[in-house]
């Protein structure tokens, strides 16, 4: 497993690591109350690094607005489980019951999705990048709008260097799907040029696509 | 929408057009028009040779492009188990006389079922939950234990002479003296570790013969392809790992059989191939009645159709026709020939057989148990037993595996909510 903080975290964001960290720590010191009851506490922890209305501004830290509950609870299941290999994410979710998974996902799933990058997108990189999604038929799963379900996520508009690493993640092994081999199949012989266009083309989507 | 989709080769040019078949090879391509009308002829790029491995999930090779098949991707557990007051218990049919009940439910992802000699029942899972379990019956209720976890795809287990076989895609392991330790499991003894270890189709279904051999499967490591000398097939080994033999060849992947308690003869549920089209292929239940026998595939799906990129100078003739077919994508799983004493006489020698229920098909039906009888000549014809999990044309609860208890009553596991019913008869 060869997930580890962020690099760009660890080089630039004394800031942002530390207060994550912080973040998780006290989710998991506030363990022993029902999430019910203090879900808006337990919430402040996760929209520290993850952001408040759905958008995350932490480098390789997901957003977490429009995410399928399904997946919400399979990720945050794999990270209570030990199955993920990312140190922050493994102690925020350590001890949570079920029913903790359930709401969390009930309060993610009121977070709006993300809007695309203010800035668009280098046309040829995602062209390429759309390119090798149809190849892929990542839509097939994601949805043709990429907008997710069930277990599978939302991709548009994600973060383009959290999409870029869980890419890589699944090509390289380090990380497990939920439930099948779907991902890592999907990832392989691919470039990272490849991933590259693709975490491109998926982050700069707009609505007309 | 049409999902276009281009090669490597043809990717500036083909990209721009709206609808392109995938062309692996010629005879692909024209295999894919035939069966799908709607999708508009190769626009003149040039043809791809063939990929030299798979570039997408194995699970989607051959997969049509456009909405229709747009919700089938495989369908995993919740990984939460279902409650036990919201189990689909009232919606369960069954035969006259016989009733169903809850046994045991908060087991996420449970899905093969053995018996201790002191009555343990132990519990695999494959997909969600990588562990073992053991349920111990105190004084009518129920108590769940892990005993091993953060295993790969755990799905085979066995129970013999007081051990606990456990089989992965790579290995299997036995838990010596098991019944004893249950709260301190013992370190598992590597008892064969030279197991493929692919993922498609690696997960095992395992079972100790009349032989004394521990029969286990290989299964084609992808949806459809020609598979590697060492695939698609059912191994037998000493139960110390040595003396493997092929016992079948061309099996796809089986993640269920039992041995007829009578003929001693193997009979194994067959999953066939995704993506060739909603009704075909039909899932088989197959006989095996020497060593060394080919039951088809890649060439020769459900005894009759050879199949449109491999079967080509092929004729299913020369494979072994199944001795039941039982249903497009239904998906045998696990099965034992009843050898209790509660049914009635006409079940006994008769195979309780789970159909998980499709994932490649958009109709969903089965996820059931159905009961299939063979004559004295082995001609085999099946009848619905424990129905009723199908509604809106989604699975309330997809049968796994099956258990005669000492009792003579049935259990059946439901990996979709993490339960274990139990099937009895008269009082």
């Amino acid at each position: 497993m060869t997930e580890t903080a962020p690099r760009s975290v660890r080089r630039v964001g004394v800031f942002p690591a530390r207060a994550c960290l912080l973040a998780a720590m006290l989710l998991v010191a506030a363990a022993t109350p029902a999430l019910g009851q203090n879900a808006a506490k337990r919430a402040d922890a996760c929209f520290a690094c993850h952001g408040k209305a759905g958008q995350s501004q932490t480098p390789e830290t997901p957003s977490l607005g429009g995410q399928p509950a399904f997946f919400v609870v399979a990720q945050l299941f794999l990270f209570r489980e030990g199955r993920r290999a990312n140190a922050p994410m493994t102690a925020a979710a350590k001890g949570l019951s079920d029913d903790d998974l359930r709401a969390f996902a009930e309060l993610i799933g009121k977070l709006p999705p993300p809007a695309p990058p203010a800035q668009a997108g280098d046309r040829a990189r995602a062209a390429r990048g759309r390119a090798l999604a149809l190849e892929r038929h990542c839509a097939a799963c994601h949805n043709s709008d990429f907008s997710g379900r069930e277990q599978m996520p939302r991709l548009a508009n994600q973060r383009e260097d959290y999409l870029l690493k869980a890419m890589r993640d699944y090509r390289s092994g380090a990380r497990v799907g939920y439930g099948n081999a779907a991902m890592p199949e999907a990832m392989a012989g691919l470039g990272d040029a490849d991933l590259r266009d693709l975490a491109h083309y998926l982050a700069h989507l707009s609505a007309g696509k | 929408m049409n999902v276009i989709c281009v090669t490597r080769a043809g990717l500036s040019a083909a990209a721009a057009f709206a609808a392109l078949t995938f062309a692996a090879s010629p005879a692909v391509a024209q295999a894919k028009k035939d069966a799908t009308p709607a999708a508009k002829p190769a626009a003149p790029a040039a043809a791809p040779a063939a990929p030299a491995k798979e570039e997408e999930p194995f699970w989607a090779v051959g997969r049509p492009k456009g909405d229709a098949t747009k919700s089938m991707a495989p369908v995993p557990a919740f990984p939460i188990p279902t409650t036990a007051d919201k189990l689909p218990i009232a919606k369960i049919k069954l035969p006259p006389g016989f009733k169903a009940e809850v046994w045991a439910s908060g087991i996420l992802d449970a899905r093969g079922l053995r018996q201790g000699d002191k009555g343990t029942v132990f519990v695999s899972s494959l997909f969600v939950a990588g562990k073992i379990y053991a349920v111990t019956d105190k004084g009518g209720k129920r108590e769940v234990k892990t005993i091993a976890e953060k295993l790969m795809l755990p799905n085979g287990i066995e129970f013999h002479k007081g051990a606990l076989y456990v089989a992965t895609p790579k290995d299997i392991t036995r838990y010596d003296d098991i019944e004893a330790k249950l709260d301190n499991p013992p370190k598992p003894v590597t008892v064969y570790d030279k197991l493929p270890g692919d993922v498609p189709h690696g997960w095992k279904f395992i079972k100790i013969g009349p032989d004394g051999k521990l029969y286990v499967p290989v299964g084609a490591p992808c949806n459809i392809c020609e598979p590697p000398a060492t695939h698609a097939q059912i191994f037998r080994m000493n139960l110390d790992g040595t003396g493997v033999e092929s016992v079948v060849k061309g099996m796809r992947n089986t993640v269920g059989f039992d041995f007829h308690p009578k003929t001693g003869e193997l009979w194994f549920g067959d999953n066939q191939r995704d993506w060739l089209a909603e009704d075909m292929p039909i899932d088989e239940l197959n006989r095996v009645t020497k060593t060394g026998q080919h039951f088809g595939f890649p060439f020769c799906h459900s005894g009759m159709m050879t199949d449109p990129q491999f079967g080509w100078g092929k004729d299913c003739k020369d494979y072994v026709k199944p001795a039941l077919l039982i249903g497009a994508h239904a998906a045998p799983l696990g099965m034992r020939f009843y050898t209790g004493k509660m049914f009635p006489a006409k079940y006994h020698n008769a195979i309780f057989l789970t159909r998980h229920g499709p994932w490649n098909r958009t109709q969903k039906y089965a996820a059931d148990v159905v009961a299939v009888f063979i004559d004295a000549k082995g001609n085999a014809k099946m009848e619905p037993f424990l129905t009723g999990l199908v509604e809106n044309n989604g699975y309330l609860g997809r049968p796994a595996d099956v258990l005669v208890m000492k009792d003579g009553s049935l259990l059946v596991s439901d990996d979709h909510n993490g339960a274990i019913y139990r099937v009895s008869y008269g009082k």
